[in-house]
């Protein structure tokens, strides 16, 4: 919460000069983000399961399957805490990768090769790159933080039965691969529901849909269903969700290095 | 029937010019949806093996059009601060090209290192670096040891770095390419200005695409200006007239805007083959014209009135005039037959302006020469003194000339085998081309463009991991390293060791492949988790990651050379990597495979074009033995040009393959107004063969000779073009034209007299022999 003010103070002071008309825009679309992200706190922790299906412009398709164990965490530059641990393909099996994701500095970056038996710390200042080669990335699936992103509304439009907000968001981070995104937010659930990523050259990359929308704690949405579209490669990456389980009580002690090499 | 319509003509010319003006207009109109292509992957059909298996190559891993930048500071080498950060600055900046995926240089190359237990991924020479002396000693060296980066992306020696820029074009729009050409120049351009210690070249696949565009637009605007030159100082020439240079002039324009205006209409995209067709179209009007003009004016200047005149020049000239573009038409077509595509659209578009060309020397022609005021100067009957001692000099000597010709043939023959087939596609560009001096430095400072990819498939899902498979491709690209004509190979195997090395704390003993499947497929998703945006693995290794692209990069080889390369690895392949399959593909290949197919291709359409006309002169000439004479000087000139074109040139594109069949339309003219001239003397007139041949040779001689020199100087201008394709073309074009008058004028009458005279020796011994009398008394 803390957090999500001196966010909202520090933006509001950097987007002073802009004109009337602008400082409006952005001031609306900043504060839709922030009550989209208030109204997703405190889940405190949650594990899902997660299958992911890679298809590429020929037909091939490739499966992976995903556990994900992840923990709420504030601060000014702190993302959440996520344990990843993968079943398959088979090779990687028992591989196991955690991260702690930060705001505007590189995440903190573990990585356990059971064929290696070692923990590996990455340092990488890299959030842009695909997750296991998927047309995800790094960025597209880590915590929604307000302080990611300066923002910019754009006007209302109905999509599907919904009515939706539609806002433009500004990478904060250096090296991310976006110029910018712009989502669709459900007026009434604040859900993202569809997502598109611009590249550096602010051309069209890639469309992520969100369906299939479940409530948890009768207060927390999780999309079962994200489908990702790159424009430019016409690969897809399918991720299905299950599973959810919330407040399953992990600590900080399930997300250590030595965490990494006990996970099975 | 040619009265009839000469009649005609001159009775309704009115209509005719109004007629033709429309079809002008209308035809025309679609010269304004003209387009050029700007596509290398024109010269291959649809259906191209080799085009198609690059195709499926580059949609399972990467499409690789590229922009390469390569920039050579003018003193030391790469690695200083202001270098170094140019690079840096031009690969920042070559994001914001159109359509790009991906940017590779040694600023942003993705660097591994071991410290203690912490893997660190990082840019080379990122912008965060100070760039002190220590950093850039460091970064030299991690360079220059680099297997990746070495012959890619610096020099052996880092005297000069290289920028690669991959897009990938969605081929929605025309102007794609051009848009990633035109950003791709403007950078160099403020590269050059923000570092003038710098030289920049370009080249790559868009620079190519490019070239072929510029290389068309460039032959438009020097080589048809140009050619007007020539037809025009040709046409003054030889008709000495104002106004009927002028009818010619607008007849010719006439017939290149009705054949380009329709290619628009058809929606057919220009590229360098197609373009010359415009030069090709106007040496065929020429052509047609001249025979109409020579005969009008001659009549005229004798005194008979301009219609009169008109009249029996139509009467004289319609036939041999309407079977010379019909067999022209035929030639061209035969083009259809080859494997490359650019070459039907050039024959097809020069079939339609001969056509074209046809009709308006026929109806707009002698309209405008009727309606325009000329000047009438009473000139009598030239006699031709020189057709006339030519004709004496091969009745005399007609024996000589057979067997003198028929040497010369066969030694020329003997040549034929020297010719080699070559299409370097680097080399189809002159000098006067920027995409061809730069690249020829890229290729003698940096990397090669010819390259060979392979796609080794380890099988299942997951299976490049697999310790065999690995060991197996490490093997191919050590094999492959040391072709001596290999510069460079790209292969993931040199990015395992690295990470094993890596893995073991920088440990050199480690630089190895790991020995355990698991291994090497974690290492990879650990490789694959630290990469950032646009530098994945999927340009390496397949989505299933069941195989994997080794990019093999050769310096400059010839057509055989790359095929010989093709098959050594491939064979190494079957041998020692018997339990994977693989596929090879690459431009280099396609352009390889495409010459001999073609050739192949081309002999069928030549043939069938060679019985068409045959079957047309038999005919046309009511003789069926007249039509088998023909074939020896309708054949005989393209073999003899082949021939000496092997003593001279030897190397053999995907052009010439064509001249054969499209020569064959224009030679066989020259055999059907020598044969026609001699075969109306022999029934007609009733005269013996020796007095046949001096008629033909006093009839059409002189038209014989200037229609030669009017192609012969039409496609000589082709050889200006910076194409080579075309100017190959022009020159064996040129070259057979002119051997085939020279069979004309010594081999076909010499033949005719031969074969007469046996045929004639027993009815007319006496009248035979008083003949050569009579000619020698001359």
């Amino acid at each position: 919460m803390f957090k999500s003010l001196t966010v909202l103070l520090l933006s509001l002071i950097s987007v002073q000069p802009i004109s009337a008309f602008a400082q409006t825009a952005a001031e609306k679309g900043l504060a839709i983000a922030v009550e989209a992200d208030k109204r997703d706190l405190g889940w405190q922790d949650s594990t899902a399961d997660m299958l992911m299906i890679l298809s590429n412009k020929q037909g091939e398709k490739s499966e992976r399957k995903i556990r994900i164990k992840s923990k709420e965490v504030g601060g000014e530059d702190d993302g959440d805490k996520s344990l990843t641990v993968f079943d398959s393909p088979k090779d990687v099996k028992g591989t196991a990768f955690l991260s702690y994701s930060h705001i505007v500095s590189p995440d903190d970056q573990w990585l356990y090769l059971p064929a290696l038996k070692r923990v590996k710390r990455i340092s990488s200042s890299n959030k842009s790159g695909p997750f296991m080669g998927s047309e995800f990335a790094f960025e597209d699936l880590s915590s929604f933080e307000v302080g990611k992103y300066t923002y910019q509304y754009l006007r209302e439009e109905d999509l599907g039965e919904l009515k939706t907000f539609v806002i433009e968001y500004y990478p904060t981070y250096k090296h991310s691969g976006y110029k910018k995104l712009i989502s669709w937010i459900d007026q009434k659930e604040y859900r993202v529901l569809k997502t598109e990523f611009y590249d550096r050259k602010n051309d069209l990359l890639k469309t992520l849909t969100y369906s299939d929308y479940q409530h948890y704690l009768g207060k927390y949405w999780r999309s079962h269903k994200m489908s990702m579209v790159n424009h430019q490669s016409e690969k897809t990456t399918e991720l299905l969700w299950s599973n959810y389980q919330f407040r399953v009580g992990l600590d900080d002690s399930s997300f250590n290095r030595n965490s990494l090499k006990r996970i099975r | 029937m040619s009265a009839t319509l000469a009649n005609l003509v001159i009775r309704y010319r009115w209509l005719l010019l109004i007629l033709a003006l429309l079809t002008i207009g209308a035809a025309g109109y679609g010269g304004s949806k003209l387009g050029f292509t700007t596509d290398y992957r024109v010269f291959f059909d649809e259906g191209n093996e080799q085009l198609e298996a690059y195709e499926a190559l580059q949609n399972t891993y990467e499409k690789s059009d590229n922009v390469l930048f390569v920039l050579k500071p003018k003193q030391g080498d790469i690695f200083n601060k202001e270098t170094i950060k140019a690079i840096q600055w031009l690969t920042n900046e070559s994001w914001q090209t159109p359509f790009s995926t991906r940017v590779d240089s040694i600023a942003n190359y993705q660097h591994t290192k071991a410290e203690e237990d912490d893997l660190i991924v990082a840019d080379l020479a990122g912008e965060e670096l100070e760039l002190t002396p220590t950093e850039i000693d460091y970064i030299k060296n991690v360079a220059l040891n680099e297997p990746l980066l070495v012959h890619r992306l610096v020099s052996e020696s880092g005297h000069v770095g290289a920028v690669n820029v991959t897009v990938k074009l969605p081929g929605i729009e025309m102007d794609e390419n051009n848009r990633v050409a035109t950003f791709s120049a403007d950078l160099k351009q403020q590269l050059e200005q923000k570092f003038p210690h710098l030289e920049v070249y370009m080249t790559g696949f868009v620079m190519l695409n490019e070239a072929f565009q510029v290389a068309s637009q460039q032959d438009m605007a020097t080589i048809v200006p140009l050619m007007f030159m020539v037809v025009l100082l040709t046409l003054g020439f030889l008709l000495r007239s104002v106004t009927a240079t002028f009818a010619t002039l607008v007849m010719i324009i006439a017939s290149i805007v009705t054949a380009m205006g329709i290619t628009g209409w058809l929606g057919i995209k220009l590229t360098p083959p197609s373009s010359s067709a415009p030069t090709i179209i106007m040496t065929m009007a020429v052509a047609d014209a001249v025979h109409v003009l020579v005969t009008f004016l001659q009549q005229y200047h004798r005194g008979l009135n301009k219609f009169e005149a008109m009249r029996e020049s139509l009467r004289v000239n319609f036939q041999p005039i309407f079977l010379t573009s019909v067999t022209t038409v035929i030639g061209f077509l035969s083009m259809n037959f080859s494997e490359v595509p650019p070459f039907h659209d050039l024959g097809n578009i020069v079939a339609m302006g001969v056509t074209a060309a046809f009709l308006f020397s026929v109806t707009l022609l002698p309209a405008m020469v009727l309606a325009l005021p000329i000047k009438q100067k009473i000139i009598p009957a030239d006699k031709e003194q020189g057709m006339d001692k030519l004709a004496n000099f091969v009745i005399n000597n007609r024996k000589n000339l057979l067997w003198s010709m028929t040497i010369f043939t066969l030694v020329t023959v003997a040549f034929l085998p020297k010719n080699e087939l070559n299409d370097e596609w680097v080399q189809y560009f002159d000098k006067s081309v920027q995409f061809r001096t730069d690249t020829d430095f890229v290729l003698e400072n940096l990397t090669g463009l010819y390259t060979l990819e392979f796609s080794l498939k380890a099988g299942g899902e997951g299976s490049v991991s697999d310790p065999k498979f690995l060991k197996m491709v490490e093997e191919f690209s050590d094999m492959a390293e040391s072709q001596p004509e290999v510069i460079h190979v790209n292969t993931f195997t040199d990015t395992m060791s690295r990470l094993n090395k890596n893995m073991h704390g920088d440990n050199p003993e480690y630089y190895r492949l790991p020995q355990e499947r698991e291994l090497a497929a974690q290492y990879l998703l650990l490789y694959e988790m630290s990469l950032p945006y646009g530098l994945d693995l999927n340009n390496q290794i397949n989505v299933k990651k069941s195989s994997t692209r080794v990019v093999v990069t050769a310096k400059n080889l010839s057509t055989k050379e790359t095929i010989a390369l093709e098959n050594r690895l491939g064979a190494w392949l079957v041998v020692n990597g018997k339990d994977f399959d693989f596929d090879v593909a690459s431009p280099s290949l396609m352009f390889a495979h495409i010459g001999e197919r073609n050739i192949v291709s081309m002999l069928g359409g030549t043939a069938i074009a060679l019985v068409m006309i045959s079957i047309l002169l038999i005919f046309a000439m009511r003789s069926f033995k007249m039509g088998l004479v023909s074939l020896v000087p309708n054949l005989v000139p393209a073999i003899i040009a082949f021939g000496i074109w092997g003593i001279f040139v030897s190397q053999v594109g995907m052009s010439l393959a064509m001249v054969a069949g499209m020569t064959l339309g224009i030679v066989v003219d020259d055999t059907v107004h020598f044969l026609s001239k001699y075969l109306r003397a022999r029934e007609e007139k009733g005269l013996s063969a020796t007095e046949a041949v001096r008629y033909a040779f006093a009839n059409v001689g002189k038209a014989l000779v200037t229609t030669t020199i009017v192609l012969g100087a039409g496609f000589s201008v082709m050889t200006f073009s910076s194409f080579s394709l075309n100017s190959d073309m022009g020159v064996m074009t040129a070259l057979t034209i002119t051997v085939a008058l020279l069979i004309d004028f010594l081999l076909l009458p010499a033949l005719l007299l031969t074969y007469e005279k046996e045929k004639r020796n027993v009815q007319e011994p006496n009248r035979l022999a008083t003949e050569s009398n009579i000619s020698t008394a001359n």
